[in-house]
């Protein structure tokens, strides 16, 4: 090799504009998954883009605000927000209501989840009583629930949470099932080996080996509980983020609908990122075995 | 009486679709207390079998497993057990897999760390007990396998192809720390290798295995494991005595394979 390469400098790799030096290296790069960088500037182009059409719309005054809000619409409708709140609830609480909503839903369904799968995983008898259930349960979108719900508990918060607990108790019984069956026997084999009790090879080999599957799962029920309670708040509630959206258009107001949709997209977001790095946290030895 | 008895054992596993396999006939074995033996034969030999009834992993079909005049039933402490790969619990760190065995037996917590520490010094990671164990390279991570079996102090070491997975140089360098923790705790080891010269340097003994059925073909008493607590493994290894076994052991291996080759092609007319 006579050719010199410059190193690229920091700010371009980071940009995606340049490869670093090691994939700078590798002749087959088309087909080579991890040859393909960030494209972090045009990610950042986009970005722009949309923004500044935006901004160019509303500035030219061609934006209809019963169909999309102008950027100055949607800045003084989110300051009005945040200071007054909607409908006499704090913006805050808007979120906060769906957010707890959630929290609550996966938490009580991996509660009850999580013991079921590994019970599933372990006992003929505990899986054929709730294999029906679970199978039959799994492909029921859980909105589909939503009016026998409404029937039982009417539109206060323990149908939401029941809901939500619905839609998260089949993925963590499933994690948590498929967590037991991807246990080596060799582990569980040396465990008896070393003298555990049943007991004690359910706390300390089987339980931790299927942990990553169960906090697979909970990622999985959390961006699905999440979209099944803006869904819920649209169908039947009075506060958080989807009644919110839902209460605007009936007003017309489509910038607090904007807004709305924003804040659901970003919340979402925000859940998965901190969901995935309490993985890195609490199983740093996911995919080591 | 000591040490463990395979008093004709056999085992013959039923396919669910009826197909029968007999991956042991009438399988006889007596090894002393403190004795150290290798088992090798040609993969279907049935000697993972072999160690999975000894260790009460599978009950075989007929036949028993006899330990100090009792029947083995299942497994059990007494009984420790290397695995080839992958029976880490990768979830802890290298100290709490050596302390798995007397943590779950409720030894106190001081007991406990001087004997991880003491294993620890043994097998060469004294600097490693903290790190999780996915972090160690496989030679490594085969030494806390050894050091947590030997923290149960069991009185039998059952080896499967414990150093099957790890590049010559390692395996070498890990023969001679089995040997070494043998002479130092004198106890009854059977491993389990398809290795002829690993099979010859460890073995006081070696049990040569014969596929379709699985069986015993043959023994040989051997003087190298106890020439390897004094003299290096690579001046044993170039002795005539052992070139000359390992030549007669590769030629019987061979001509077990052949047989299997030769029926395998009888079977399927082209």
């Amino acid at each position: 090799m006579s050719k010199h390469h410059t190193p690229p400098s920091g700010v371009s790799v980071w940009l995606g504009l340049k490869d670093n030096v090691f994939t700078q290296q590798k002749t087959v790069r088309f087909g080579d998954a991890s040859a393909v960088n960030s494209g972090r500037f045009y990610s950042i182009l986009t970005v722009v883009i949309l923004l500044s059409a935006w901004g160019i719309a509303s500035a030219l005054g061609m934006l209809e605000s019963f169909y999309w809000p102008s950027v100055n619409a949607t800045l003084t409708r989110m300051g009005k927000l945040l200071s007054e709140g909607f409908r006499n609830v704090a913006f805050w609480d808007h979120i906060g209501i769906s957010v707890f909503r959630v929290l609550g839903g996966v938490l009580l369904g991996a509660l009850v989840g999580i013991p079921l799968g590994l019970a599933m995983g372990l006992s003929s008898i505990a899986r054929g009583l709730f294999d029906p259930i679970v199978e039959f349960m799994r492909p029921i979108p859980p909105l589909a629930l939503i009016p026998l719900i409404i029937l039982w508990f009417g539109i206060d918060e323990t149908a939401k949470i029941f809901l939500l607990f619905l839609a998260s108790l089949f993925i963590m019984t499933i994690a948590a099932r498929s967590g037991v069956n991807s246990v080596k026997i060799t582990k569980v084999h040396a465990a008896y080996s070393l003298g555990a009790s049943r007991t004690q090879i359910l706390f300390h080999v089987i339980l931790p080996n299927a942990l990553p599957e169960i906090f697979t799962g909970l990622r999985t029920a959390m961006g699905v509980c999440w979209g099944t309670v803006v869904a819920a708040e649209l169908v039947a509630a009075d506060k958080g983020v989807g009644s919110m959206i839902m209460i605007a258009k009936n007003f017309l107001q489509t910038d607090t609908v904007v807004i709305g949709i924003m804040v659901i997209g970003l919340i979402g977001y925000t859940i998965e990122l901190g969901m995935r790095y309490l993985e890195r946290l609490l199983i740093p030895w996911q995919g080591k075995g | 009486m000591s040490g463990i008895v395979a008093d004709n054992i056999s085992m013959v596993f039923t396919l669910p679709n009826g197909d029968q396999v007999h991956a042991l006939n009438n399988v006889n074995l007596n090894v002393k207390d403190g004795e150290i033996i290798s088992v090798l034969g040609p993969s279907g030999c049935g000697k993972t079998t072999l160690l999975n009834i000894i260790a009460g992993f599978l009950r075989p079909t007929s036949g028993k497993i006899i330990r100090e005049n009792v029947e083995v039933t299942g497994p059990g402490s007494d009984r420790g057990m290397v695995f080839q790969q992958g029976a880490l619990f990768e979830w802890m760190t290298v100290e709490k897999n050596i302390a798995f065995g007397p943590k779950m037996a409720g030894r106190p917590a001081a007991e406990t760390k001087r004997k991880v520490d003491e294993l620890l010094q043994i097998v060469g990671l004294q600097d490693f007990g903290k790190k999780p164990v996915y972090q160690l390279s496989g030679g490594m991570q085969q030494r806390v396998a050894l050091a947590r079996c030997l923290a149960n102090d069991p009185e039998v070491i059952l080896m499967d192809e414990p150093l099957g997975a790890l590049d010559a140089l390692t395996r070498e360098k890990m023969q001679s720390l089995v040997l070494k923790l043998w002479k130092e705790t004198r106890k009854t080891i059977i491993l389990i290798t398809h290795s002829v010269e690993e099979a010859l340097f460890l073995g006081e003994r070696l049990i040569v295995m014969a596929p379709r059925p699985g069986r015993i073909l043959r023994e040989y008493e051997l003087p190298f494991a106890d020439r390897g607590l004094v003299e290096s493994p690579r001046q044993i290894k170039a002795s005539h005595e052992f070139v000359e076994t390992r030549e007669e052991i590769l030629s019987l291996i061979w001509g077990m394979e052949e047989e299997i080759m030769g029926n395998d092609q009888e079977l399927e007319p082209a």
